[in-house]
């Protein structure tokens, strides 16, 4: 059996979100709760979480979380990490054993900072760095898969249901103010950690439920851009789309989302003239980047979480609001067992991006 | 030629016929109406089966043939014959019709199942609209944050289609005259080739891509700004490395007039551009035209596809250039070497592939757009070259066909029975424009139609997610090497 990366596995999923407005933060609890009532929706073949706000000890470093296959991969890698971070603490990322999760790798995590010798000499900037040394790692260090690399935030994923995958991470023992969740469903069986998402880079995570039709022509876009797509699978695609526009050019997220889903031409044509003309600019010169099939995605960043469906709306994506808190899933259900009581709620339409900054309370 | 018993004798195929096959006999002695065919006159241009009002015509392949020899061929022995008489080189017209692999047809296409849904195009949006040009990736914002959305110039077409370079002088009035306002009522673009303008076409400026080519025919300021973009020629599909040669016979006064030479004389245009022996020079020319239409104009370098021709291309990308533009070795032409026709140059769909791939592992494929040409026959090939990597295509022969050719390849004798390979005005009458931009509309809006639904098939709903979807590709029937260089996997895989 090829694994994720040798191969393309399309899949069908379940995704869920939470934000604390006002930067209050909680425990995993609640988002293990809405991605468990999607159950169907997954398949036990991968599950996973972002949690944004979770470190605060180490706020400043960055949280690297890694799947080794064996002791030799966790060797080489410590040797490169030392080569080119300052380590600030070291563990494995505590779990709890439980009869549903079985054949987990070796989990570790660091905070690290960068080398500032190493770093000067480089002469890129401090996240160009790291996400260069993250793909360094994820391509050349045999069995090592660096999976979450940004600042107070991390992902935590595995083969398994969501649900329990998040009790297996003890994930009610973090707090923090924006968690994302994602239950998957793949076509067939790769039974890899690295393949189940959330996906991320630096403080980007995605969750994504869909099959993008562009999927190739994307990828080979982001790989002249120095993107290597090693796994053949959306969410990655749709993570790197999002850090070379939001971090490398500077597109605010309503840009990104006129970028990777714009309004049809025979909507554009109806807008007025400056409309029209930005429009125009950015779907003629980022063509190659929008995403066209099915999606819903949630993209978790520092500082705030954004939400967006395809240019048709082919997947389902709901929105709720009560107080300070954000709820976001694949159906509605999965917000309401959390929050039965919303003073909002609503399905955005394709292309319309939902975006939730925390301090905009 | 075969005439069955329906022929009423009213010699109409004589009439239509300008290769004189048909000949009309009155016997003198008896008063009987003969109607009789030299065969070895006919070209097989289908022109007097199609006119014949009572369909007693039928033209079949001739058994009288030489003796069978499976290295010495028929075609090669008669070859011989005409060279040892005349002592001159073997002309054609059209593409090369030899028997080499066809990889369009060796190419298969995806569509959803399951996991995603397949789009309807009669139900949802389904966009075709392409830009043309070279799309630096730099945001820039003004004082109040907002993105400034000056980029360099494009060509913006309706669908991934444009009619390729074709010469008034290769081609009649009237065929140009088609193609100019079939491109208008479209919203895409056709090529003046490198023939000049004809004054009556001006108006069809926007819709316009001119051509400076080594003769320079026809090059002044008013033509360079006059057009939607400039193309520079240094090489065609038919004729990689030879330059062209419009008989003086042809240069009538209108000729004479648009190619700014004087009445009668041959109009040589040299293999290379004299001032062009190397990249270098053509960066030169790029910008000479650039500042001579002060900017506003993309400008594509059109080159035949060479066994290097990625290297070409990306050598191209460096050298100012909007667009690229390469012919594959299927490409037409009005009059070729045989020779060259038939042995120079390499598949378009092979070029496409490797085109893109350098441009994309050198950076710069954000800084060219690619159109390709050179034997597309149907929206499933512009469909898979798109998906190999280009964003529009150029069509030629296509385009002709609509216009009534039938393929006889004998566009180098200038007696075109369809009126489009010719100057001679009795013949040219028989295009009519207003018939033949009809034509033209009703096969690329059939096209464009065909596109959509493939591409709703496939789950896409805008043609830029087309654009190097190799995915969306699977081999059938090819090695491993071809795959590697098409960068697509077998079917099945």
């Amino acid at each position: 059996m090829k694994r994720e990366g040798q191969i393309r596995i399309p899949s069908g999923c379940a995704i869920a979100g939470v934000i604390d407005k006002s930067g209050k933060v909680f425990n995993g609890e609640i988002i293990i709760r809405s991605i468990a009532a999607m159950h169907e929706r997954s398949n036990g073949l991968g599950g996973g979480f972002a949690a944004y706000g979770i470190y605060p000890q180490y706020h400043d470093a960055y949280a690297l979380h890694i799947f080794y296959d064996h002791e030799t991969a966790k060797f080489n890698c410590e040797e490169y990490l030392k080569r080119f971070f300052d380590i600030v603490h070291q563990g494995e990322i505590p779990t709890r054993s439980i009869k549903e999760i079985t054949d987990a790798p070796l989990i570790w995590r660091y905070f690290v900072h960068p080398l500032p010798s190493k770093l000067s000499m480089s002469e890129l900037d401090e996240t160009e760095y790291v996400a260069r040394c993250v793909f360094e790692v994820n391509t050349r260090i045999d069995g090592a898969y660096i999976f979450s690399s940004g600042k107070n935030m991390g992902i935590f994923k595995g083969v398994g249901y969501p649900e329990d995958i998040g009790r297996f991470y003890r994930l009610e023992e973090y707090e923090g103010y924006c968690f994302t969740a994602h239950g998957r469903y793949p076509t067939n069986t790769p039974g890899w950690w690295g393949g189940a998402h959330p996906f991320g880079l630096l403080n980007y995570s995605v969750v994504h439920n869909g099959e993008i039709s562009s999927y190739d022509t994307n990828r080979r876009t982001l790989e002249m851009y120095g993107y290597p797509c090693t796994l053949q699978t959306d969410t990655e695609v749709i993570t790197y789309i999002i850090d070379y526009l939001h971090r490398k050019l500077g597109l605010e997220f309503p840009e990104i989302a006129a970028v990777i889903a714009p309004p049809f031409w025979q909507t554009i044509e109806r807008m007025p003239s400056a409309e029209q003309e930005y429009h125009t600019y950015l779907r003629n010169v980022f063509s190659s980047l929008l995403v066209n099939g099915p999606f819903s995605i949630l993209i978790g960043f520092a500082g705030g979480i954004a939400a967006l469906n395809d240019r048709l709306k082919l997947r389902s994506l709901t929105v709720g609001e009560k107080g300070s808190r954000v709820y976001f899933a694949s159906e509605e259900a999965a917000i309401r067992i959390v929050e039965p009581d919303l003073s909002r709620v609503w399905a955005p339409k394709g292309g319309e991006p939902v975006v939730v900054l925390w301090g905009d309370a | 030629m075969v005439r069955n018993e329906r022929c009423t004798k009213c010699h109409i195929c004589q009439r239509q016929c300008p290769y004189g096959v048909h000949q009309r006999i009155v016997d003198s002695d008896t008063g009987a109406v003969h109607i009789v065919a030299d065969d070895a006159k006919c070209v097989n241009c289908q022109r007097c089966v199609a006119m014949c009002p009572m369909r007693a015509l039928k033209i079949v392949k001739s058994n009288c043939s030489y003796r069978e020899n499976a290295y010495w061929s028929q075609k090669a022995v008669m070859e011989i014959h005409r060279q040892a008489e005349q002592g001159g080189v073997l002309l054609s017209g059209m593409g090369n019709p030899e028997d080499y692999p066809i990889y369009f047809d060796r190419i298969l296409l995806n569509a959803s199942q399951v996991t995603n849904p397949p789009i309807d195009p009669l139900r949802e949006p389904m966009e075709t609209k392409v830009f043309l040009g070279s799309k630096p990736q730099t945001i820039v914002r003004d004082h109040t944050g907002r993105i400034s959305c000056q980029l360099p110039p494009q060509i913006t077409v309706a669908m991934p289609i444009m009619f390729s370079a074709m010469s008034y002088g290769s081609i009649s009035l009237n065929a140009h005259l088609s193609l100019a306002q079939a491109a208008q009522e479209l919203g895409i673009m056709y090529n003046t080739g490198e023939g000049g303008l004809h004054e009556s076409l001006y108006q069809y400026g926007k819709h316009t891509i001119v051509q400076v080519a080594s003769g320079r025919f026809g090059v002044h300021p008013d033509y360079l700004r006059n057009s939607a973009a400039i193309e520079i020629k240094m090489g065609q599909g038919a004729k990689p490395g030879i330059g062209g040669h419009l008989p003086g016979a042809k240069i009538g006064p209108e000729i004479a007039r648009t190619r700014m030479i004087p009445e009668g004389t041959d109009a040589i245009s040299p293999a290379p551009h004299h001032d062009i022996y190397s990249i270098e020079d053509l960066r030169q020319l790029v910008f000479s035209l650039k500042e001579a239409t002060d900017y506003t104009k993309p400008i594509i370098v059109k080159i035949a596809a060479v066994h290097n021709v990625a290297a070409i291309a990306s050598g191209i990308a460096r050298s100012g250039a909007d667009i690229i533009a390469i012919d594959g070795f299927r490409g037409g032409t009005g009059a070729a070497p045989t020779r060259i026709r038939d042995h120079v140059g390499i598949p378009i769909e092979l070029a496409i592939a490797s085109v893109d791939q350098r441009l994309r592992e050198e950076g710069l494929r954000d800084s060219v757009s690619l159109v390709v040409g050179g034997g597309i026959r149907s929206s499933a090939d512009i469909v898979k070259a798109i998906a190999l990597g280009a964003d529009c295509v150029y069509i030629g022969t296509a385009a002709l066909v609509a216009l009534g050719c039938h393929l006889c390849r004998s566009c180098h004798l200038g007696k075109c029975a369809w009126g489009i390979a010719t100057q001679d005005p009795e013949l040219v009458k028989r295009l009519d424009p207003e018939v033949g931009y009809k034509r033209l509309v009703n096969l690329i809006r059939a096209w464009q139609h065909e596109i959509k639904e493939i591409m709703g098939g496939m789950g896409i709903n805008a043609i830029e997610s087309l654009r190097g979807n190799r995915l969306m590709l699977r081999g059938i029937g090819l090695n491993d090497r071809e795959l590697s260089i098409l960068g697509i996997k077998h079917a099945g895989e």
